[in-house]
């Protein structure tokens, strides 16, 4: 029982971090509807800007102060930065391209930081001051861990006389509520949103200095903390102060304890909360429901019939394809294998994500789950490839079926981050329960029969089942179905009162995306003779995303050019330079600002230029 | 379309280009290497580094069978499915003759499966887990390092001559950590049956929570805690630590933290009196390591790190092992390799033949404060083969069909 | 036999009442105007007969069958169409797309993966269009109409259901004076031509008068006035909520 206070103190000093870097992520998205990836980057910034101030100033408390205060400011500046010459330029493209803008900042900072602070993580020597403790119910408590306590309410306090008492304050609360109406009103829109996002960068900032006497500055932070960030945003409602603080508290409580009870599954404990909130609270604990009126501004374009030149200049490609073994060496034919996944990775999301109007932020899960079956069928029961491929499709699409009547009822980010959530789950379990996934070892031995082993044959294989899931995908939605699946998603009231129901709609589009995309899984790991948890990682999962709206989301033959544009441009990059990550980051950057609509978009405008759409 | 036509050419001119230098002269042996150079920085810097001044050294003396060593090095950002596509790539567009490399486990047994799969050659230089040699050990993968087994081997011997009977262990929630928990409570439990294991905590890799855990330990009022936390979540641990006094009057055997790697950051902080397994750098004084010391921080003026050594070590294996096979032909290699013995900074080593476990040793000794920095002092260097089971247990893990 | 009738339909919100106790009916072909001022219930009682909100109490019976408190798709189904205050139309298709997606919906072929719909009950819905006046662009984008054309655009999608009853929500806010009486003049022929019940609410007092047979008139939730264009001009306490609000005519 003498333990219980302690821990009670350090969940809230865990809290109170959780909702410094909250704090400003959710501020940035309830004014400016941006899904900040690079949050997480931002905090890192901190960390490593507050470990340079700090190093360099004297180690008493009050110069403390002032480093961490010099470090806000920085980091608020650089939030100027990047909102001036990145996110300015794409507010008015659809909200998903801004999170792509903004991952591509995080692949940038990765390698920024890197270059300048070096490899080796920085840890902030402690004084004597920052090492103190004070004796609770006989536990020492860590004297700096106090007074992280009474940070996260004191800067709660502040961001509320922030936004209740000054006109500006008013301004952004009235943003949050309807952005259109402030724009309306004759404010300056620009200054507000930059503003704003200084706001929510010196946050994270702050969260970052302030966690250098716990922890180092390490080139992890970032991915690291934006899922909890995104985890707090969301449980607590997207824009909302309070409602943010309150899933800090929830969270950092609930890990604290949680570390005691059931030590092994403290990852996926954090997710399941998340899930069990948004499934009694769809908007989050006190998130208000977004507009639907705001959702449906930007019509899409209507999707007609390719026209002539574009099926022959498909009919091309694919002879060329087929044809490829003839002259490609074994090298660029598993890069091309690699491909034809990616078209399924990539058409599979699509279809849920375009005509389905439900962006999935954790598309690799399904990735993960039919790799995974065919990988334990093969293991438990000695199955062939092909019952593996037949498999993986089928139980991805089972498990997609389940997890759907969760995700139907959501909307927007908060469907968005529900599918985070799901993928990050199914992540942690593959990744932590060693006994039946292997945990990161994997499962290995997973090589096509000998008939199919020769590159060139499975090349073939990969081809046609991509191609035949391509048409397939293509066909369902230029039936009936597909164009009452867009008809739900273009206006969910008009498809009701014709008698659509658009809840099945949309978890059979979840359920032929996620059996889609578990078959190319399976194909994947046939060819990688292996499958690892690194399949369901975030960053797979926004590869995914980055294929489709780099290609394009509102054309059917977008994904298909972004699956290859990207695994083409990824493959030349990792193996011509160390610095991938910056060149990638930057070339995304530069794709978003240059085509909101996509390459496929972009050369329909083209072709379409004098004609109407 | 003169541009397209220039464009074309300039691509294919690059790609040829090894090509060319291979077709005129000195025909070098090329070493493709894959490892985490983006995702592990701290660890595979140093390691290149010392990867190529072995290079260096190597030609310097003549190459091997008289003709140089060529070292090729890619990235595979911590993810398996790269490191296989990247095999695929050296072995077939560059034509490489050996594959090395990976820091990551997964990333090793992916490499060792495509090994394995393609009849080609990989050596593992970095990762860790038994699996490996083991369970999916085959015939065509080599690894250099001492295992997950070899170090909690050596720390539960450590661990069992101590007094204490009431332990903790505390480990990343993952393959590696799981295998070293396993391992240590097996051993010491053999050892020492008065030893009981009163709780255990397994914070997620990357993002321990180190107040919680550490006060989740101290709850559990243990005399001895088992640590395999590394990196960032060590510093973490061990400064919650340090503030809450989990460390004061405990005996603590941690995994890994001798090397300068995690024990650097720490910097004033450094656990003092701790059991560990590490590398003590500069300290070691033998001729061979002092010779390789200088040259290391002469061309790179920076201290070798244990990356450095493995890194150094490995490429030196594997130019003994082309030198015994006589030939870059794999099945003739694969031979070649077994039993090689070549020389490291560290001893010298050979390549086990029943299991294809490199003889590297561990040093295990104690952490010190030397002039606010984190030092291993008290330690030994213990050869890897006194390390591993015997044969008999060895048989009886590693598949027939490795052989 | 009426073909909507509505009994002591009632709603709170928060403990305020919206509507209290609302009967009436309406028969096919007929024309029923549902007016007030704003704040009156309208739009309350219009989404409990529609589907989007569950009533406290009352029922809403459909061709003598209940309704009450099934979801919008159900009521749909049953034979009821519906247009919006801000018309929603699928803005992804074109304008015959549109009324093909309510053919084949009534049609139940919706859940068809394989035959394309382009061509697809094409004539019926140019048929609905022209009804419409919109043949002319049936190829055109949806999202390129201006928003009068819109508004028909929702009435014909409406007609692809076959419905008994049409359910229309401000139907001319937005346009301008002109288009106003033509969609409604419009309204008040197909209702004829096809025995359709129409219950709509309205702002424009010109409209309401010139195609309603009935009208209703809220206020503050409960009905105070029901009657044909004249005795409602000449009711005392409908006159006095008007002036009172100072809404005559014209709408806002």
């Amino acid at each position: 029982m003498d333990s219980l206070i302690p821990q009670l103190l350090t969940g809230l000093a865990g809290a109170s971090s959780l909702f410094l870097v909250a704090s400003g992520l959710t501020i940035i998205f309830g004014v400016t509807r941006i899904v900040n990836f690079s949050h997480g980057s931002l905090m890192m910034l901190g960390a490593y800007i507050g470990w340079s101030i700090l190093t360099r100033l004297p180690r008493d408390p009050e110069w403390f102060v002032l480093g961490i205060l010099l470090t806000v400011l920085a980091t608020a500046l650089i939030g100027v930065v990047l909102e001036v010459v990145v996110l300015r330029r794409v507010y008015r493209a659809p909200e998903l391209f801004q999170l792509l803008a903004t991952f591509g900042v995080v692949l940038v900072l990765q390698d920024v930081t890197l270059w300048i602070w070096g490899a080796v993580e920085l840890p902030l020597p402690r004084p004597r001051w920052l090492r103190g403790f004070v004796e609770i119910a006989g536990n020492r408590f860590p004297f700096y861990d106090l007074i992280l306590i009474f940070v996260g309410p004191v800067v709660l306090g502040l961001l509320w006389l922030l936004m209740n008492r000054t006109r500006w304050g008013t301004l952004v609360r009235a943003a949050t509520l309807d952005r259109e109406m402030v724009a309306a009103l004759g404010v300056n829109q620009r200054t507000l949103f930059t503003s704003v996002f200084a706001l929510g960068a010196g946050l994270a900032g702050l969260g970052g200095a302030l966690s250098l006497p716990n922890a180092s500055a390490n080139l992890n932070i970032d991915l690291s903390i934006i899922t909890d960030a995104f985890v707090v945003v969301v449980v607590g409602g997207l824009g909302s102060l309070p409602g943010a603080f309150l899933a800090s508290l929830l969270i950092g409580i609930l890990q604290a304890f949680g570390i005691v009870l059931v030590p092994k599954i403290t990852l996926v404990l954090v997710f399941l909360v998340m899930a069990v909130v948004l499934v009694f609270r769809p908007n989050g604990l006190m998130g208000r429901p977004q507009a639907e009126a705001r959702e449906a501004t930007a019509a899409a374009p209507v999707i007609r019939p390719a026209p002539r030149e574009l099926r022959i200049l498909g009919l091309v490609a694919l002879v060329l394809a087929a044809a490829a073994p003839l002259v490609a060496g074994e090298y660029y034919l598993t890069v091309l294998t690699d491909a034809c996944v990616a078209v399924i990775f990539a058409t599979s999301l699509h279809f849920m994500m375009g005509p389905g109007g439900m962006a999935s932020f954790g598309h690799a899960a399904w990735f993960g789950i039919g790799a995974y079956a065919a990988g334990l069928l093969m293991q438990w029961l000695g199955a062939p490839m092909p019952v593996g491929l037949l498999a993986a499709p089928i139980l991805a699409g089972i498990v997609a079926a389940l997890f759907g009547w969760f995700v139907v009822r959501l909307s927007g980010v908060y469907l968005s981050m529900l599918t985070l959530a799901f993928a990050q789950i199914v992540w942690a379990i593959s990744f932590q329960w060693v006994e039946v996934t292997g945990g990161d070892n994997g499962l290995l031995g997973l090589w096509p029969p000998e008939w199919a082993r020769n590159p060139a044959t499975f090349y073939w294989i990969a081809l046609a089942l991509a191609v035949s899931v391509a048409l397939l995908l293509r066909r369902a939605l230029y039936a009936p179905y597909g164009y009452a699946l867009r008809a739900a998603r273009d206006s969910a009231m008009r498809a009701q009162s014709i008698g659509l129901d658009v809840k099945r709609l949309r978890m059979v589009a979840l359920v032929i995306a996620g059996a889609a995309c578990g078959l190319a899984g399976a194909i994947f790991s046939y060819s990688k003779g292996g499958i690892f948890p690194t399949y369901i990682s975030i960053p797979h999962s926004v590869e995914a995303l980055l294929m489709v709206l780099l290609g394009g989301l509102q054309t059917v033959a977008g994904p298909i050019i972004g699956a290859l544009v990207y695994t083409g441009l990824a493959d030349i990059l990792v193996r011509s330079t160390d610095l991938w990550r910056l060149v990638l980051g930057t070339v995304i950057v530069l794709l978003v600002v240059a085509f909101p609509e996509g390459i496929a978009g972009a050369a329909r405008r083209l072709w379409l230029r004098g004609r109407e759409a | 379309m003169p541009m397209t036509r220039r464009l074309v050419l300039g691509a294919s001119g690059a790609l040829a280009l090894p090509g060319l230098l291979r077709a005129q002269g000195s025909n070098p042996i090329r070493i493709g290497e894959i490892n985490s150079y983006t995702s592990q920085p701290a660890f595979t810097l140093p390691y290149r580094n010392a990867m190529q001044l072995a290079v260096e050294q190597i030609n310097a003396r003549g190459g091997v069978l008289g003709r140089p060593l060529e070292l090729i090095t890619r990235d595979d950002a911590g993810r398996p499915q790269d490191a296989v596509r990247l095999a695929g790539e050296l072995y077939n567009d560059q034509k490489v003759d050996v594959l090395a490399g990976a820091f990551l486990s997964n990333v090793g047994l992916a490499l060792s499966e495509y090994a394995a799969q393609n009849k080609r050659l990989y050596i593992g230089g970095e990762p860790l887990t038994d699996a490996m040699v083991w369970e999916r050990g085959n015939r065509y993968t080599f690894r250099l390092r001492p295992s997950t087994y070899m170090q909690a081997a050596i720390l539960a011997e450590e661990a069992a001559k101590l007094p204490a009977k009431r332990w903790v262990t505390v480990s990343p929630n993952y393959e590696y950590g799981q295998s070293a928990v396993k391992w240590f409570r097996q051993i010491l439990s053999a050892k020492r049956p008065d030893v009981q294991f009163v709780a255990e905590q397994w914070p997620a890799l990357g993002r321990v929570d180190a107040g919680a855990t550490v006060q989740a330990l101290e709850q559990a009022r243990p005399e001895a805690i088992f640590n395999v936390l590394f990196g960032p979540d060590l510093t973490n641990f061990v400064r919650q630590g340090n503030t809450r006094g989990l460390f004061e009057r405990r005996a603590v055997v941690s995994m890994l933290t001798g090397e300068p790697e995690y024990l650097d950051p720490l910097g004033d902080e450094a656990p003092e009196g701790w059991t560990v397994t590490g590398y003590p750098g500069e300290l070691v004084d033998t001729p061979a390591h002092k010779t390789y010391a200088a040259a290391y921080r002469q061309k790179f003026n920076a201290k070798p790190m244990c990356g450095s050594l493995v890194g150094y070590s490995l490429i030196n294996s594997i130019a003994a092992g082309v030198a015994k096979a006589g030939t870059t032909e794999t099945e003739k290699m694969v031979e070649g390799f077994r039993g090689a013995s070549f020389d490291t900074p560290a001893g010298q080593a050979t390549y086990r033949a029943i299991d294809h476990q490199g003889t590297l040793g561990v040093y295990v000794g104690k952490t010190a404060l030397r002039r606010n920095e984190g030092v291993m002092v008290d330690w030994r260097y213990i050869d890897g083969k006194d390390l591993l089971p015997g044969d008999d247990v060895v048989r009886g893990m590693r598949p027939a069909s490795a052989n | 036999m009426s073909v909507l009738v509505v009994q002591g339909l009632s709603k709170s919100f928060g403990g305020v009442q919206a509507v209290g106790d609302v009967s009436f009916a309406v028969a096919p072909g007929e024309m029923l105007a549902l007016i007030g001022p704003n704040g009156a219930g309208k739009s309350t009682c219009f989404n409990m007969v529609g589907g989007q909100l569950v009533p406290d109490a009352g029922s809403v019976l459909l061709e003598g069958k209940p309704i009450t408190g099934l979801s919008p798709r159900a009521i749909a189904r049953r034979g009821v169409g519906r247009t919006f205050q801000i018309t929603a139309t699928f803005g992804s298709m074109t304008v015959r797309e549109n009324v093909q997606m309510a053919l084949l919906s009534h049609r139940r072929e919706i859940w068809q993966f394989w035959r394309p719909v382009a061509g697809r009950h094409a004539e019926e819905a140019d048929a609905l269009l022209a009804q419409v006046g919109l043949e002319a662009q049936a190829e055109r984008a949806t999202g390129v109409l201006a928003y009068g054309d819109l508004k028909r655009l929702e009435l014909a999608i409406a007609l692809g259901n076959a419905p008994r009853l049409l359910l229309m929500d401000e139907p001319t806010a937005g346009m301008a004076p002109a288009e106003r009486v033509g969609l409604m003049q419009l309204t008040r022929r197909l209702a004829t031509e096809r025995g359709v019940a129409v219950l709509f609410t309205e702002h424009d007092m010109d409209v309401v008068f010139d195609v309603s047979d009935r009208i209703l008139v809220l206020n503050r939730g409960t009905l105070i006035a029901e009657g044909d264009g004249a005795s409602i001009r000449a009711n005392p306490a409908v006159r006095e909520i008007y002036l009172g609000t100072g809404a005559t005519s014209g709408g806002h």
